[in-house]
């Protein structure tokens, strides 16, 4: 039997990452509601920037706050070239279409990390304080990034609600043709959204660069899993996506300590294959049909 | 069409007559290059029977995992030949085909859902190869017990699987032709596009999405079989998982999922791509070879949306029709 201390602290460091998940799951979900493109490659967007953070911090010894901000700032410029190099000519084209670009887009930036800069784990390498409560370690390089990404999302919020261009954005999500016939222009609204989406992607490159080391594949190790989040949240739904990262975060957490981190994953995609099943339309969402 | 069958029949001739043709030390590696095309391209065929009407599956790493590792376990832990490995390996990857498709078939999981729903069906059969580490070997694989002969369905000379997997890979255009002119062919246009009408008018939906997805993963898992006695290796990266079923789908959109050949155009340009590239660059710019590889993917789809086969054929036909027009 596993001590139970053991499996509360499986909980809390799930939570811990689900904040993290959340970020990610909601900056694809904005992408994916407002352009209604999947974009395979917004991982890698991650782990592009991921790299940016380890060159700044242990080549050039910028602080990490700083070379965070550099982060964000490089997410949304490649959220931007994305849009307008890739996003931009398959707007028009089938779903698959659109799929394959962005996942040659994915193959491209995983190869290109590698012939640049090996396959070598690469870690910031910070030493910050853990504390202890009860016997349970919460080290400072999860709670951390969980206050910062919580913080964030509350700024989407604000943002996605209480200002003009957010109202716009929610608008076009919800009716694209409606949106261009009152006159606003949807390609405007595409950009922030695909600019938005890529900072939030180079925050969180800084959050998990704190307990993240990056390589080419971190892409492909948290790609799946935030698609997977979105879906289940329910697309577009941001309220969803954010319960759905903690649920999906719980039982990776879990199960890697009950089992082991393979079978963690399993269950999550599992869980997630019966969800769509039972509710097509997200964990909050409302039945179809 | 007379024209077209005697190319076709050339083609074929040439092709069987291939391995006998002197290429001094190239013959090897040709033979090489070759089986992959053949298999890839009826995996790709087998995918297409389920991608051109609209089941975008990106999860059938799944069931060429399933397959490959059926047979494999089978051999290396009971001796079971592979002949026998490779039926049970179609049976298994069937039943787990009816398992996954028949929920997503009456919860109605469509479009992007659909992708999203074999995604996830790829990556847990990957993940529970690699969990499962104790009798499957992991993320390091697996080899398959080396014996020679047609019992343990491995050979030492290239030609017999050349000749092997020729016969797979034209029994798998035969399967898609079937298909194509089958009644199947009309239910499934019909589901496509609307699938309560479709149901309206009589077409069992269920049926007949079932049994597509069953077929086109049957076929898939015995094309993951002949892989693995082909390299006599199986690992959970290479045959499962979002890697391998993206490059099914890239190369079959590539050629055109639409027309018969369109899956195997796209499988030979991308492997003799992926092969040029590779011995351009060998040890040198490690990645530079993939990278390359995923910038003309890119390119490919952004610009020929119809595949390389298909958009030629329509370039043909524009070009044609005035002549024709012309003519008369």
């Amino acid at each position: 039997m596993i001590d139970p201390i053991f499996l509360l602290e499986a909980a809390i460091n799930g939570v811990l990452l689900g904040g993290v998940l959340a970020l990610l799951a909601l900056g694809l979900n904005l992408i994916f509601g407002v352009i209604d493109i999947v974009w395979i490659a917004y991982v890698d967007l991650v782990m592009l920037c991921m790299y940016a953070v380890y060159f700044l911090v242990t080549v050039y010894g910028w602080p990490l706050a700083v070379a965070g901000v550099v982060s964000i700032a490089c997410g949304a410029l490649l959220g931007l070239a994305v849009h307008l190099l890739v996003i931009t000519p398959i707007l028009a084209t089938p779903p698959v279409n659109q799929l394959l670009a962005t996942g040659g887009l994915l193959f491209f930036l995983q190869s290109f990390a590698t012939f640049l800069w090996s396959t070598d784990h690469k870690s910031v390498r910070l030493a910050l304080p853990s504390f202890e409560i009860a016997g349970i370690f919460l080290p400072s390089t999860r709670l951390i990034p969980f206050a910062i990404s919580i913080l964030a999302m509350l700024g989407l919020y604000v943002f996605l609600t209480r200002t003009y261009m957010g109202t716009a954005i929610r608008a076009v999500s919800q009716d694209r043709e409606a949106m261009a016939l009152m006159g606003a222009s949807p390609q405007r609204v595409y950009l922030v959204t695909s600019a938005v989406g890529g900072a939030m992607a180079g925050l969180a490159a800084a959050l998990l660069s704190m307990q993240y080391s990056v390589h080419p594949f971190f892409g492909a190790q948290f790609g799946p899993l935030t698609f997977m989040i979105c879906v289940l949240g329910g697309l577009g739904n941001m309220v969803g996506a954010f319960v759905a990262s903690f649920v999906m975060s719980e039982i990776i957490s879990m199960g890697g300590v009950i089992m082991s981190t393979e079978m963690g994953y399993v269950i999550a995609f599992v869980v997630f294959i019966v969800m769509m099943f039972a509710r097509p339309g997200g964990i909050l969402g409302a039945r179809r049909e | 069409m007379t024209v077209g069958r005697g190319l076709a029949l050339a083609l074929l001739a040439g092709l069987a007559a291939l391995p006998f043709v002197p290429m001094g030390g190239m013959r090897s590696y040709m033979l090489h290059v070759l089986i992959q095309i053949f298999i890839w391209s009826f995996i790709g065929s087998a995918w297409s029977l389920m991608g051109r009407f609209g089941l975008v599956s990106l999860g059938h790493g799944a069931f060429l995992g399933l397959g490959a590792y059926t047979s494999t376990l089978l051999w290396n832990a009971y001796g079971v030949t592979p002949w026998l490995g490779a039926l049970a390996a179609m049976a298994l990857t069937g039943l787990f085909a009816v398992v996954v498709a028949y929920p997503v078939s009456r919860f109605r999981v469509v479009g992007h859902y659909f992708g999203l729903v074999t995604l996830a069906v790829g990556e847990v059969i990957r993940l529970s190869i690699i969990a499962e580490r104790d009798w499957t070997g992991g993320s390091l694989g697996l080899t398959v017990r080396p014996a020679a002969g047609l019992f343990a369905l491995q050979f030492a000379d290239k030609r017999v699987f050349y000749y092997g997997v020729l016969a797979l890979w034209l029994a798998g255009l035969w399967v898609w032709d079937w298909v194509d002119r089958s009644m199947t062919r009309s239910a499934m246009e019909a589901i496509g596009e609307d699938e309560t009408a479709a149901a309206s008018v009589g077409i069992h939906v269920t049926r007949f999405k079932v049994g597509i997805t069953v077929l086109s993963a049957v076929l898939t898992a015995l094309g993951g079989v002949a892989y693995a006695q082909y390299i006599t290796y199986v690992n959970p990266d290479t045959l499962a998982g979002i890697g391998v079923s993206l490059r099914i789908v890239f190369a079959v959109v590539l050629g055109g999922m639409y027309s018969l050949f369109g899956p195997t155009v796209g499988t030979a340009l991308t492997i003799a791509l992926a092969e040029y590239l590779r011995i351009f660059f060998g040890l040198r710019l490690i990645g530079m070879a993939e990278t390359i590889y995923g910038l003309l993917l890119m390119i490919f789809i952004i610009f020929l949306p119809a595949g390389i086969y298909g958009s030629l054929r329509d370039l043909l036909r524009r070009r044609a029709l005035p002549a024709a027009a012309a003519a008369v």
